[in-house]
């Protein structure tokens, strides 16, 4: 078994009081979508502010291909190969979105003529090619969205943290970010990501961990995850998974 | 050099100046507090509290502990109105542009002092202003010392409206949670404006328990408000303020004692830029 | 970045190149020389303010430090005015870089920033109103030489074309950084630092740069003051006054824009002379006209007079059938 591209060693964050990451530890496969799910507050933002090195841990390591990145500063982590986004859109408010895309190539990329042409290619696999020379603060939500996606891009990462790349996208913006995704991954970028839209989950996704309460509760495959009676608790409440399955088995 | 003889008057005295340098703070603190805005006009403002002070018994005679009846209400609504009118609508809510228009309004009104009043500087001779308080260990002068007291009934005061006034409920919520008040029918512009308001009225009345002993002229207020801001930056709120204005007070003294005036002054410049780059971190983000 | 080309910049010294052959009027020379001047100062400041974010209120100290530097090599050292005034210059990037290592290592931002920049200027303004090396409250007085290899001239013609040369080397240096990476990633820290950290942007780098290229810049400016007006004291090289002028010429102008600080100094520098025509020369009043000014642009030109211009040709081409152009940066 090669070493993982990413692997979290018994991660605690602790806030005041509040234990808001509770010794979670996990491994990301190269290659594969890596799903992160759970219900909302469970510590997923917080672990992704970890592992990118916007937050330090309190206890734990973070290892990258091997190497303990543990409290690295968020830009070294960033040009080691490893790109997030934000949870809350975080656009360059005052640029066009050709410009916010061409700050992320520029993690690679010297010259502006160069890093302006990369960014155009990658606005166009997002669909935000008609839109190069429209102010980022202009976009819909979905279009900050993939703006924030594109910018990731062109940073040409290696593993792609998406912190709920989905949430707030009606269906069929949702439906038609889905094979954008599949495409990054086929494309050989190891994605890790939260998210609360089950479909695209399910249809993503290779492996899951699910963190509730800052703990890992349960990790595998999407089907068998879901089914999980513990997994169904965190979400629904305590004895969900009894009253469904004795009012005929629904899922999640 | 460190005999009681001579440390012991000036700690006190140090207490005393601290008193009003608190005073100054707390205005500073509840604007911070409930705006979340540094308000760089607040030197400027102490400033014009005092000429307004000082003029008040030159050309009206009158005392400037009753001056301060007046010029308390008249220094909250300039305070209401700057906030509501100036620099809450010019600002747009952006926090770089409410730097800005503080740091005008500030440059606007130290040089209208200075335009109208020349650089002079100028003290008021009173008769009260050398009595003494004779305490054995230390001879306090007695203006400073009713300075002491009033603050602290200033400090009673505001805390008894913040607590059981509506308005101060109103102000305590709009400072945790803005979105929340506002949506449960709290005009947050209107409590902005009070809340500026009562900041600048405390400038007023420490104004008026500076003017018998201190001197005026249009920089007077930026020494003040300097300790002021320290006392903000390090997280002092309410009490807290007071507490670190007499901190501020004692440990000035004692630096004015042994080093001088001039080189006192840098004193507080460089213990301000260090706390500045070593406060405690996780308290304070971007957003001043 | 959308901006002036290197050509535009050329042409505008070329024609401000020629106004000394075109007006021999001292007053007109002066006046346009402390125009110059405090364009080249608010040019300094924009690269840090306007492309940076970050809002410095004490950039004095940078001007103070190449002013003080330039005069005591000369009148304390002996040392030539030329090399006087380069290491003046570079005095007051070594100013900046210290301040930037210190405050922005702290992640100091916003009010807090602008405060402790306004906290240093005002500790060397103190220092120098009492240190014997500067004059202490008697400053220093640079002695009359008037020949060019003492940096001194008999005419004010060749200070202007100094003072314009020193702008167009300033202008061009910004336009560079415009069209750089780093010209990006400062913007990209003004605009977002955490989604610049992100992307790799090593935020705390890029702004410790901007501030030394910004203390330069604004240094140069002490120095040349110090040549042209042959006097400096505390009050004059550290005082708020060139604090605010430094700001408020690229915000009147148009902040984050190569030409803004040009514009803004000249419309500010026209204030203050209108001001003291029809008012005399009462102090502080200019002040005053100064900080009105920065209240009501902010209120209703955040982003200055290249701003309104472009918003008005945004206008004129609505009403052509080509199409309109994207917002300016």
């Amino acid at each position: 078994m090669s070493e993982p591209v990413l692997r979290v060693e018994r991660a605690y964050k602790r806030f005041g009081g509040l234990l808001a990451v509770d010794n979670v530890s996990l491994a990301v496969e190269a290659g594969r979508i890596t799903a992160l799910i759970g219900p909302n507050g469970a510590g997923k933002t917080t672990l992704f502010s970890i592992i990118s090195g916007f937050l330090p841990a309190s206890e734990g390591r973070v290892f990258h291909r091997g190497a303990d990145i543990t409290g690295m500063p968020p830009h070294l982590v960033a040009r080691r190969g490893i790109v997030r986004t934000f949870q809350i859109v975080q656009p360059f408010a005052g640029l066009t979105v050709h410009e916010n895309i061409a700050i992320g190539a520029h993690l690679s990329r010297r010259s502006r003529a160069d890093a302006l042409d990369a960014a155009a290619e990658v606005a166009s696999t997002v669909g935000l090619g008609d839109l190069l020379g429209r102010p980022a603060a202009s976009l819909t939500v979905a279009g900050r969205k993939r703006l924030e996606v594109a910018r990731a891009l062109a940073a040409e990462p290696k593993l792609l943290l998406l912190d709920e790349v989905l949430a707030g996208l009606n269906p069929a913006e949702v439906a038609t970010m889905v094979p954008i995704i599949r495409g990054i991954a086929d494309s050989g970028v190891t994605i890790l990501m939260i998210e609360h839209v089950m479909q695209a989950v399910m249809s993503l996704a290779g492996h899951v961990f699910v963190l509730a309460e800052g703990r890992i509760i349960a990790e595998g495959a999407p089907q068998v995850v879901v089914d999980n009676p513990r997994v169904v608790e965190a979400y629904l409440g305590d004895g969900a998974a009894a009253r469904l399955s004795a009012a005929g088995g629904a899922h999640v | 050099m460190l005999s009681p003889v001579i440390l012991v008057p000036a700690i006190l005295n140090g207490l005393l100046t601290g008193a009003v340098y608190g005073l100054v703070a707390l205005g500073l603190t509840l604007i911070y507090g409930v705006l979340h805005i540094i308000n760089f006009a607040h030197g400027a403002l102490l400033t014009a509290a005092m000429f307004a002070a000082f003029f008040a018994h030159r050309l009206l005679a009158l005392d400037p502990y009753l001056a301060a009846i007046v010029l308390t209400p008249l220094f909250f609504a300039l305070g209401y109105c700057l906030q509501r009118f100036v620099i809450g609508p010019a600002a747009h809510g952006e926090d770089r542009n409410i730097l800005l228009v503080t740091l005008g309004l500030a440059v606007v009104i130290e040089n209208l002092l200075l335009y109208a009043f020349g650089a002079d500087t100028r003290t008021l001779n009173l008769d009260y202003a050398f009595d003494i308080v004779d305490l054995g260990i230390a001879f306090l002068a007695l203006p400073r010392v009713i300075g002491f007291g009033v603050v602290l009934v200033v400090a009673l005061v505001l805390w008894l409206i913040l607590s059981l006034t509506d308005t101060g409920k109103a102000i305590r919520a709009v400072a945790k949670e803005k979105l929340g008040a506002e949506l449960s029918g709290i005009d947050v512009g209107h409590i902005y404006a009070v809340t500026f308001g009562l900041g600048t009225a405390c400038l007023a009345i420490a104004a008026c328990l500076l003017i018998p002993t201190y001197y005026v002229n249009p920089h007077v207020g930026n020494a003040f408000v300097l300790i002021a801001f320290t006392i903000v930056v390090l997280g002092g709120m309410g009490s807290v303020a007071l507490v670190g204005g007499l901190f501020i007070g004692v440990v000035e003294s004692l630096c004015g004692l042994y080093l001088g005036e001039s080189l006192g002054q840098i004193g507080i410049f460089v213990m301000f830029i260090l706390v500045l780059l070593f406060r405690p971190s996780g308290l304070f983000g971007e957003r001043a | 970045m959308r901006g002036p080309s290197i050509a535009h910049i050329v042409l505008v010294i070329a024609v401000l190149a020629t106004v000394p052959l075109l007006t021999a009027s001292n007053a007109v020379l002066n006046f346009l020389i402390v125009a110059l001047l405090i364009a080249l100062v608010g040019q300094g400041w924009n690269v840090l303010g306007g492309y940076g974010g970050q809002y410095s209120f004490g950039h004095a100290a940078f001007f103070g430090t190449g002013a003080y530097v330039t005069a005591i090599l000369q009148m304390r050292y002996g040392i030539n005015a030329w090399p006087a005034f380069a290491l003046g210059i570079a005095s007051g990037a070594l100013v900046g870089a210290a301040i930037g290592a210190l405050t922005f290592r702290s992640g100091l931002k916003g009010s807090y920033f602008a405060l402790v920049t306004l906290a240093f200027a005002e500790v060397l303004r103190i220092l120098a109103s009492v240190a014997p090396i500067t004059g202490a409250g008697v400053g220093i007085l640079i002695t009359l030489d008037l020949r060019p290899q003492a940096f001194q001239f008999q005419s004010r013609a060749p200070f202007y074309w100094i003072v314009l040369a020193l702008l167009a080397a300033s202008l061009v240096i910004v336009r560079l950084i415009e069209q750089s990476r780093f010209g990006a990633w400062l913007v990209a820290v003004r605009e977002n630092e955490d989604a610049a950290k992100a992307v790799g942007v090593d935020t705390v780098r890029v702004k410790l740069v901007a501030m030394t290229i910004s203390a330069a810049i604004t240094a140069a400016g002490g120095g040349f003051y110090v040549q042209y007006f042959l006097y400096i004291d505390s009050g004059i090289a550290y005082g708020p006054w060139i604090s605010i002028e430094a700001l408020l010429a690229p915000i009147v102008g148009g902040i984050g824009t190569v030409f803004g600080p040009l514009i803004g100094a000249v419309v500010v520098k026209t204030l203050g002379e209108l001001t003291k025509l029809i008012t005399g020369d009462a102090p502080g009043l200019d002040l005053v006209i100064y900080g009105g000014v920065l209240v009501l642009i902010v209120a209703f030109a955040p982003h200055g007079i290249t701003s309104l211009l472009a918003a008005l040709r945004i206008r004129f081409a609505r009403l052509r059938p080509s199409a309109s152009e994207g917002t300016h940066v």
